[in-house]
């Protein structure tokens, strides 16, 4: 998906690739979604970002599609941006705000997975440590006690940091996921590791052949 | 009431503000000869912003000519100096454009939008050649950390920078990070970024064509940074005068990003004649750049600018330099498609004028003529000085009073507490509190980044072609000896690219100094540029581009003379990239160079005893052409597993840093024969820190001696050692040095 101030689109479309998929350009002011099987929603700064992340996202022609279609089972993931998009979309539950440090961070960081029963996780093991960069201004997880709790109750916590928490996110949580398991938010850019050579390694990959099926 | 050419021709005595907009009294008569009539209001601040300093260079013209003068032939160079950018053959057909510019005093004024619109206007230099911007680097230089003042515009410009280009979505690969006093009122902001496009691609800055159409799209026009960075850029800070210091432009990198992609797509059908990024000066400088590099003449109904504010006045219009506007010059049976394509990025596009062979800028506002130019004069044909030139009185002093006499650690003990103090002294430590505010991964074409070397990126994932990028500056060894202060600058990055595995092939270069009007300055200025063009032809790299930032000061006292020089390299693969730190056990430690008892200007003097004085390191390009030739071949044979290039603080800071990144020990005997201060601590140039596999050695030190490259080893690598261990002086924990080095700008900043 690619709205204007979208940045990590291209990047999420070359580890759709690695992951034997085949990827669709999806455009913000288009609601068809070209009979994908899966939605990424990338990285970046969608309409700018200027009045809160997301924000302006949700409202886009392309987001009454993506909503309905989640709601009907379409796997999606939101990576960053795209986990404010989810957010403010109400398919997740909580928010992201600015970071606890006020400051946009950007370094290789560690979590741990806590649900492998999501569509983008069923190809980890439980309790995996995996290392994928984390990138961003308003990545602060944030959700009141009961939906806090909630979450950590059904199990519905995807990842979480596993050394230092990078922006305060509230119990460390870095990726969430619906009941439904097909509808997945991730703070940290597992499209960013997907190559020794140009990320931080190839955890990420994980995510992608997690829907894809195909073995690493 | 609107000052037409009508009425410049019925009143030609009427006073005007030529002196407040900046222009000389002989400048102001000069235009008045040009136009036979006293210039209209809309006229003189065309001619003012565009006769600056900071657009016209009138003050460093004579001397930039070197560069083209003393080009080193070459076949690498697509587009040469005189373009918004300089082209480079990265081969297969690719071609990459590159250039640093400075935004120094808007920072001071307002570090986060000064920093942030720096980041912009260079991005839109480089998309202007027809390139896709893929990645920032970035100089600064900032007071001493401790200065009440550096807390405010450091964290300010970091967060502009990455505000900014986080924004993008290019990542930013590397830059540097300095201290010194001398910047407490002026720091240095110089923003590099480098583009990549097809060779057949490649867009000039001219309007062809009479009949064709110039159209203006991105951000409305509005009254920021109006007067702003030619006359800011052009005048001291002094609170004597009437103040210069008028707004500073504020960015919105959603819209240039939007305008990146809505060029990106307009190139890649072919609709433009040429293009144009309006930059200082505006609407000025595109109109008479693109009219004068063209067919000669321009039509441009002012009335139909869109602005964001309907009471600017068409002088305003002409001096905004809002951020993110482009002109193009559009053929009219492409017109439609032009437009089809902003229209679906959402971005602002209007038919402004026409391009004419009249060889006149002509300009209505309300019906009216109010500007009638030959647009070569303000775009070429400005003034240009020879100013006078005086080596500064105090140059000899500064010289003989070398430091020899500065007491030195006398023991090992005493050795590895200098090393200690030192890797967590500001200049020294570790960058990564400014560099994680940056995103590095967006692309995925990021192969090296800060603390590396030098920025390595694949120029597109469908090769494996990459170029490599670095950009240095000493300002304390310039001030030493300027010719051989930029000398080592250039000599510096040049090694950097070569540490990394890439072939050093042009040159760009921001030149931070005082006032021209100084004749001191001017002869720093004179003898950098001497010597960076010199050292330019020696070493086969030329200059592509650059920029040239004058007034660098406070009151009457000049900045350092800081020039900063970016270095392009190309590798044929980017997986034989070296890494700057230790990676496998084992590896056999090497020093490649010659060390010598060199300590003028060295981070050494600075950080233990506040000194500056002496002569700088020795320059010798011959060396660091052989020394880079060894690098790159032994990188391209994988005979190397790391190397580090020496620079500030010598050894000691090259085997700490190399240790920490690979996070690995060390076991180091220093050289036989060299006094063990020296050989941790000297800044001689033309050295480098490599780590060899055991298996290597015998041939890289065979490559080594058929060069005649001085290599000495060092000692090994020890993955289990948790220890950096130089034999018989002392030994210091990894992780004691690493906290050190780690923390220093941390705990300032946190």
């Amino acid at each position: 998906m690619t709205f204007p101030g979208s940045l990590d689109d291209r990047d999420a479309a070359r580890a759709v690739r690695r992951a034997g998929a085949e990827a669709i350009a999806l455009w913000h002011a288009d609601p068809s979604l070209h009979d994908v099987d899966a939605v990424v929603l990338p990285g970046g700064f969608s309409y700018g970002d200027y009045l809160r992340a997301g924000a302006i996202a949700r409202f886009a022609p392309v987001m009454e599609s993506v909503i309905a279609a989640a709601k009907d089972g379409l796997p999606v993931l939101g990576i960053c941006n795209g986990f404010q998009v989810l957010c403010e979309s109400h398919l997740l539950p909580g928010a992201l705000v600015g970071n606890a440090g006020r400051k946009f961070v950007c370094r290789a960081q560690e979590l741990v997975v806590e649900n492998t029963a999501t569509a983008w996780t069923s190809g980890f093991d439980q309790g995996q440590h995996i290392v994928i960069p984390i990138k961003n201004m308003d990545g602060m997880f944030v959700a009141d006690e009961r939906t806090l709790d909630k979450l950590d109750g059904e199990g519905r916590v995807v990842v979480r940091y596993a050394e230092r928490n990078p922006n305060g996110s509230y119990r460390d949580i870095a990726g969430i996921t619906n009941k439904a398991g097909n509808v997945v938010g991730l703070m940290p850019h597992p499209e960013h590791a997907i190559d020794e050579l140009t990320g931080t390694g190839t955890d990420g990959v994980g995510f992608f052949l997690s829907l894809t099926g195909v073995s690493a | 009431m609107t000052d037409t050419v009508q009425n410049a021709e019925a009143t030609p005595d009427q006073p005007q503000p030529a002196k407040e907009l900046g222009l000389a009294e002989a400048e102001y008569r000069q235009i008045r000869e040009i136009l036979g009539r006293r210039p209209t209001s809309s006229e003189l601040a065309i001619y003012s912003v565009m006769w600056s300093e900071h657009c016209s260079y009138k003050s460093s013209k004579i001397h930039l000519r070197q560069f083209g003068e003393k080009a080193p032939a070459t076949d690498a160079l697509l587009v040469g100096m005189g373009e918004n950018a300089g082209v480079v053959d990265a081969g297969d057909g690719w071609a990459v454009t590159f250039k640093i510019e400075s935004h120094n005093h808007p920072s001071y004024v307002e570090p986060y939008q000064g920093a942030a619109t720096g980041v912009g206007g260079i991005v839109r230099d480089i998309l202007t050649m027809g390139a896709r911007p893929v990645a920032v680097m970035d100089s600064l230089r900032f007071g001493k950390v401790s200065a009440p003042d550096t807390a405010r515009v450091l964290p300010g410009v970091v967060a502009g920078i990455g505000g900014y280009g986080n924004c993008l979505g290019l990542p930013n690969i590397g830059g540097e990070v300095a201290f010194d006093e001398c910047y407490t009122g002026n720091p240095l902001v110089n923003a590099l970024c480098v583009g990549v496009m097809r060779t057949d691609g490649i867009k000039l800055a001219k309007a062809d064509g009479p009949g064709n159409k110039v159209v203006l799209f991105g951000a409305r026009t509005g009254g920021d940074g109006i007067g702003g960075a030619s006359v800011l850029a052009s005048a001291t800070f002094d609170d004597s005068k009437p103040s210069k210091r008028p707004s500073v432009q504020v960015g919105d990198p959603f819209a240039e990003k939007v305008l990146i992609e809505c060029c990106l797509e307009i190139f890649a059908a072919d609709l433009v004649v040429g293009i144009q990024d309006l930059g200082a000066a505006g609407l000025s400088c595109a109109t008479t750049e693109l009219a004068a590099a063209g067919t000669g003449g321009m039509d441009v109904d002012l009335d139909v600018v869109p602005l964001r504010d309907p009471t600017l006045a068409p002088e305003e219009i002409l001096m905004s330099e809002s951020q993110e506007r482009m002109m193009a010059v559009v053929s009219p049976d492409k017109l439609d498609d032009f437009l089809a394509v902003c229209d679906k990025w959402d971005v602002t596009a209007t038919v402004i004028g026409t391009v004419t062979d009249t060889g006149r800028l002509r300009m209505t506002w309300r019906g009216e003529q109010i500007v009638d130019i030959p647009p070569r004069t303000a775009a070429h044909e400005g003034p240009v000085y020879r100013r006078p030139v005086e080596r500064p009185l105090d140059q000899g002093i500064l010289n003989e009073h070398d430091g020899h006499n500065l007491p030195r650690p006398r023991n090992g003990r005493e050795l590895g507490q200098t090393l200690l103090r030192m890797v967590s002294s500001a200049n020294l430590a570790d960058k990564s509190w400014v560099t994680d505010q940056y995103d590095r991964f967006v692309l995925g074409n990021t192969v090296l980044a800060q603390p590396d070397d030098a920025g390595m990126i694949r120029v597109d994932e469908s090769t494996t072609r990459g170029i490599a990028l670095s950009v240095d500056g000493n300002s304390r060894y310039t001030r030493l000896d300027p010719y051989h202060g930029a000398q080592l600058a250039l000599a510096e990055a040049y090694r950097n690219v070569a540490a990394s595995g890439a072939r050093p092939l042009a040159v760009t270069n921001c030149l931070n100094f005082g006032s021209p009007e100084d004749p001191a300055v001017m002869w720093q200025f004179a003898e950098a540029v001497r010597g960076l063009a010199d050292g330019c032809l020696e070493l086969g790299t030329p200059v592509t581009g650059g920029n040239v930032s004058f007034y660098n000061q406070t009151g009457h006292t000049p900045i350092l003379p800081t020039p900063v020089i970016g270095v392009l390299g190309v590798i044929d693969d980017v997986a034989q990239r070296i890494p700057s730190g230790f990676v496998n056990d084992n590896g056999q430690i090497f020093l490649l160079g010659e060390t010598r008892d060199e300590f003028g200007g060295s981070a050494w003097a600075d950080a233990e005893h506040g000194f500056l004085g002496g002569l700088p390191p020795r320059v010798d390009l011959d060396r660091e052409k052989v020394l880079a030739d060894v690098l790159i071949e032994a990188g391209r044979a994988g005979l190397v597993e790391s190397a580090h290039d020496l620079s500030e603080g010598g050894l000691g800071q090259a085997l700490v840093e190399s240790c920490i990144l690979g996070g690995v020990g060390a076991r180091i005997e220093l050289p036989a024969g060299l006094d063990p201060f020296v050989a941790l601590f000297s800044e001689s140039a033309g050295r480098a820190l490599v780590s060899v596999p055991r298996t290597s050695a015998g041939r890289f030190t065979e490559l080594c001696e058929q060069r005649a490259l001085p290599c000495t080893r060092l000692g090994v690598v020890d993955v289990l050692e948790i220890h950096l261990q130089v034999e018989g002086q002392f030994s210091l924990p990894i992780r004691e040095l690493r906290t050190a080095w780690w923390a220093a700008l941390r705990q300032r900043f946190e």
